[in-house]
């Protein structure tokens, strides 16, 4: 059970966070683990609050939720607020900087990075402000090889590979950036 | 033969995945949710197969239509959750007195009334169980993984066939929305069950007239036997005879043919029962939980095991009755205020306690409560 | 006759259940010799129905026939044509069964315009579970459920039926058989959705309470109380007045529910082949 990782990824509907759940859970088979990701949404088609889970682990999982994270995404400070007890302490923070007007209130490993922000600005569209967010926590975790999760974001969406290439490697190096933060 | 490679697939697309390996060739469905992308992904690949699809005006007509079609000889489903199996249970009865095979998906969520609809549950034990009116027999499965929710699937089917009765299948949210690595068989690999056909002319064709398995031959319309089906009380002809004796023995042949053949039908799973001192009876979702929770209080050195039944209906009364011998407690986490809780009493009688752990929030009971429950009753 | 009962009767389940003087053998009568008429295939012919007095229909009759739940006969039929669509399907119903609750299915089988032939027999009543009013029971008749004469207002569910998308609507009187016959012919044809309604009459719960008389008396007040939609054509409003409209009230050609669905299938196989 040691390797067990609990991913939470939060914001609000229509943030594409259970398609970046999915493309993270596909990544992580193709790159030999076990995942099972799962979600929970409100009755909105777009907006209200949203999360997906992804569970990987080298064994069985037995349990297909969250008990305590090792990571979560905030990306509104709803989901923050409603989350932030879940995180492990010492766990891993990873906070849209561009949407949450706030300093992390919690024992955690803090990223803040600007993801929507540099989504509209460096890559042009808000809508791949998840992408943003995956190659982030590519970056953060290593769970997963940048190239799997390239795959698994192109052959989910084989028609944008330029514009979702572009968003990963900005996540990505929004990391090394942020270092101190 | 190849190393098939994983994918990551949703419960709701393997059940619809197994359907179609099981060879389902008509659905009929009304949207709901925890259970559309059933709907979905069958209106999309259905008739790529030369299968038929469509959205029915309401839940009732769904079943209705999937009968009319699995008289045809098509294999026939149709998709839902506890609001839809309420107005399903009309017809089902229909299904079960007809002997026409068919499979329905409970994709269960909170209840009742419109309750949760993204909520899981598993509030619709007894529904399946006892939804339709009259003394009927039903068999119902319950997976636990996506893998299992295909395999099962195809085994709903194969039941269904086999014995000429509806087979419901119980996911609940978690198990139909989840997505799990899975690596699907060959289909060449995959049993499939098909209705057994009469080989006679049309004039000594008896529709009603059981086998020695209790199971009566099924022809299909257009094909020549010109036969009657009814809902009514009938006879071998298949035409109506109310008489006490034929009432009596109608009814009773529906429950003998699934009871007779029991060992067919039944699939449950244990683990550490072998030097157990206390078990936990758990099902669906929650039996991921509680293996977890089993593997952990294991490592404590607890003497605690699993039983895990996948049928749920027949109630797989001869594991309990024997693991009561054996345990002294009995805990049964589930998704309901203890549906199935009764069912294990009744076979565990003074045998062993039977302890319940209960969750209706719409939230997966979880581990730790497990682990908790189980050192409690220590 | 003698040919047709041996085509198309189990005459081992005769006699039938329906009281003496009922308009419904009659409706089956002509049921059957519009099969024979157009030729249907005994062997490709389905037979669907409800609940009801009517819905007793099919047991009598050699085909693959259906006898199904309290209104659900034009669901289950939508199941058999669209699993086999070369099976031609015809659906007995009656006011009750089709109007109450069968009601959504007619309005949805008839917008999908799915080829099956409905024929309803309208007697006005609930007439197996003792005379109980229908939504086709006219305003102001007695019933056992409207003891102080009925204050709902009926259906004209040929009406209903047009509006919902029917491509064949008609209406007859088990007075008028040859009319009759050759209505439920021209639905049966008709590819696509056909809806026959026939005045059919119930001495037993409606004629007696409501003193219309024998059979015989209720079949005169049939040929007395229609008028064909071509004579009316040519008579005043007043002339018309308290008249119910017989004969052929709608025909029209729109793309047929399973043939449309068999399109897709074709084309989704052809490149499935490429």
């Amino acid at each position: 059970m040691s390797n067990r990782v609990e991913l939470r990824f939060s914001g609000t509907g229509g943030q594409g966070l259970i398609t970046a759940g999915i493309i993270f859970a596909e990544a992580a088979i193709n790159a030999g683990k076990n995942a099972v990701q799962s979600q929970s949404y409100g009755p909105e088609a777009r907006g209200g609050a949203s999360k997906a889970e992804v569970i990987i682990s080298d064994g069985e999982i037995d349990y297909p939720k969250v008990t305590k994270a090792d990571l979560l995404l905030a990306m509104s400070e709803e989901a923050y607020n409603k989350y932030k007890g879940d995180l492990k302490k010492g766990g891993i923070l990873v906070m849209d900087s561009s949407l949450i007007n706030k300093e992390p209130d919690i024992d955690a490993k803090v990223y803040k990075i600007p993801i929507t922000k540099l989504a509209q600005e460096e890559v042009g569209k808000t809508i791949v402000a998840n992408i943003v967010a995956l190659g982030a926590i590519t970056a953060i975790t290593k769970l997963v090889p940048k190239e799997i999760i390239e795959e698994a974001v192109f052959n989910r969406f084989p028609k944008a590979k330029e514009l979702n290439k572009k968003a990963l490697n900005i996540g990505f190096e929004a990391v090394s950036r942020c270092k101190e933060c | 033969m190849s190393e098939k490679k994983p994918i990551l697939m949703q419960g709701n697309e393997a059940c619809a995945k197994g359907a179609l390996a099981a060879g389902v060739r008509f659905f009929a469905g009304y949207p709901i949710t925890p259970s559309s992308e059933i709907a979905e992904i069958l209106s999309e690949e259905l008739p790529k197969v030369g299968g038929r699809f469509i959205q029915m005006e309401d839940e009732i007509a769904s079943m209705a239509a999937v009968i009319g079609a699995s008289l045809t000889g098509s294999k026939a489903m149709t998709a839902t959750s506890g609001p839809g199996m309420s107005l399903k249970s009309e017809n089902l009865g229909y299904a079960s007195m007809a002997e026409v095979p068919c499979v329905i998906v409970d994709v269960q969520r909170v209840g009742p009334s419109t309750g949760g609809p993204t909520a899981p549950s598993q509030g619709d034990i007894m529904q399946a169980r006892w939804g339709t009116h009259g003394d009927h027999p039903i068999i119902a499965l319950a997976p636990n993984s996506v893998k299992e929710t295909y395999e099962v699937t195809i085994k709903a089917f194969n039941l269904s066939e086999r014995f000429r009765t509806p087979v419901i299948l119980l996911l609940d949210e978690v198990i139909g929305h989840m997505r799990e690595k899975v690596v699907l068989p060959d289909q060449e690999s995959i049993e499939i069950i098909n209705r057994k056909k009469p080989t006679v002319p049309p004039e000594e064709y008896f529709p009603y007239e059981p086998d020695e398995d209790g199971v009566p031959k099924m022809a299909s319309y257009g094909e020549g036997y010109r036969f009657h089906v009814t809902g009514l009380t009938h006879d071998k002809t298949g035409f109506p005879n109310l008489s006490p004796g034929n009432t009596d023995y109608v009814i009773r042949r529906l429950h003998e043919k699934i009871e007779k053949n029991i060992d067919e039908i039944l699939m449950v799973e244990e683990y550490f029962m072998d030097d157990a001192e206390l078990a936990v009876f758990a099902y669906g979702s929650p039996s991921r939980s509680s293996l977890s929770a089993v593997r952990k209080a294991r490592e404590e050195g607890i003497k605690v095991g699993l039983i895990r039944p996948i049928t749920i209906w027949p109630f797989p009364a001869e594991t309990v009755k024997k693991a009561a011998q054996k345990v002294s407690k009995i805990i049964v986490p589930e998704m309901n205020l203890g549906q199935l809780l009764g069912e294990v009493e009744r076979y565990a009688k003074s045998d062993a306690e039977v302890i319940g752990l209960n969750r209706v929030d719409g939230e997966l009971i979880t581990p730790q409560e497990v682990v908790d429950k189980i050192k409690e009753v220590l | 006759m003698q040919e047709l009962l041996d085509k198309y009767f189990r005459k081992d389940k005769l006699p039938h259940i329906w009281c003496p003087g009922c308009g419904h053998g009659i409706t089956l009568g002509a049921v059957v010799r519009a099969i024979d008429k157009v030729g249907l295939d005994p062997i490709k012919t389905t037979v669907v129905s409800g609940i009801g007095c009517s819905s007793r229909a099919p047991g009598y009759m050699k085909f693959d026939t259906l006898h199904t739940t309290h209104g659900r006969a034009l669901a289950f039929a939508t199941g058999v044509k669209h699993a086999k669509p070369e099976l031609n399907v015809i659906v007995l119903t009656g006011d009750g069964d089709a109007a109450a609750i069968g009601g959504n299915h007619l309005i949805h089988a008839a917008r999908r315009n799915i080829d099956i032939t409905t024929v309803l027999f309208n007697n006005s009543i609930y007439g197996m579970t003792g005379g109980q009013y229908s939504p086709l029971t006219p305003t102001g008749k007695l019933a056992t459920t409207a003891p102080y004469g009925n204050i709902d207002q009926a259906f004209d569910i040929c009406k209903l039926a047009i509006a919902a998308g029917a491509t064949y609507v008609a209406r007859g009187t088990v007075y008028n058989t040859t009319q009759l016959i050759g209505l439920i012919s021209k639905g049966i044809q008709n590819k696509g959705f056909s809806l026959i309604e026939v005045i059919t009459h119930c001495p037993t719960v409606y004629g007696r309470r409501n003193k219309m008389g024998t059979a015989v008396d209720m079949m005169k007040w049939q040929k007395e109380n229609t008028v064909n939609v071509k004579a009316a054509e040519k008579m005043t409003e007043e002339q018309l007045k308290g008249k119910i409209l017989v004969g052929e009230l709608y025909s029209d050609t729109r793309p047929e529910y399973t043939e449309q669905y068999t399109k897709i299938i074709e084309r989704l196989q052809k490149e499935g082949q490429q």
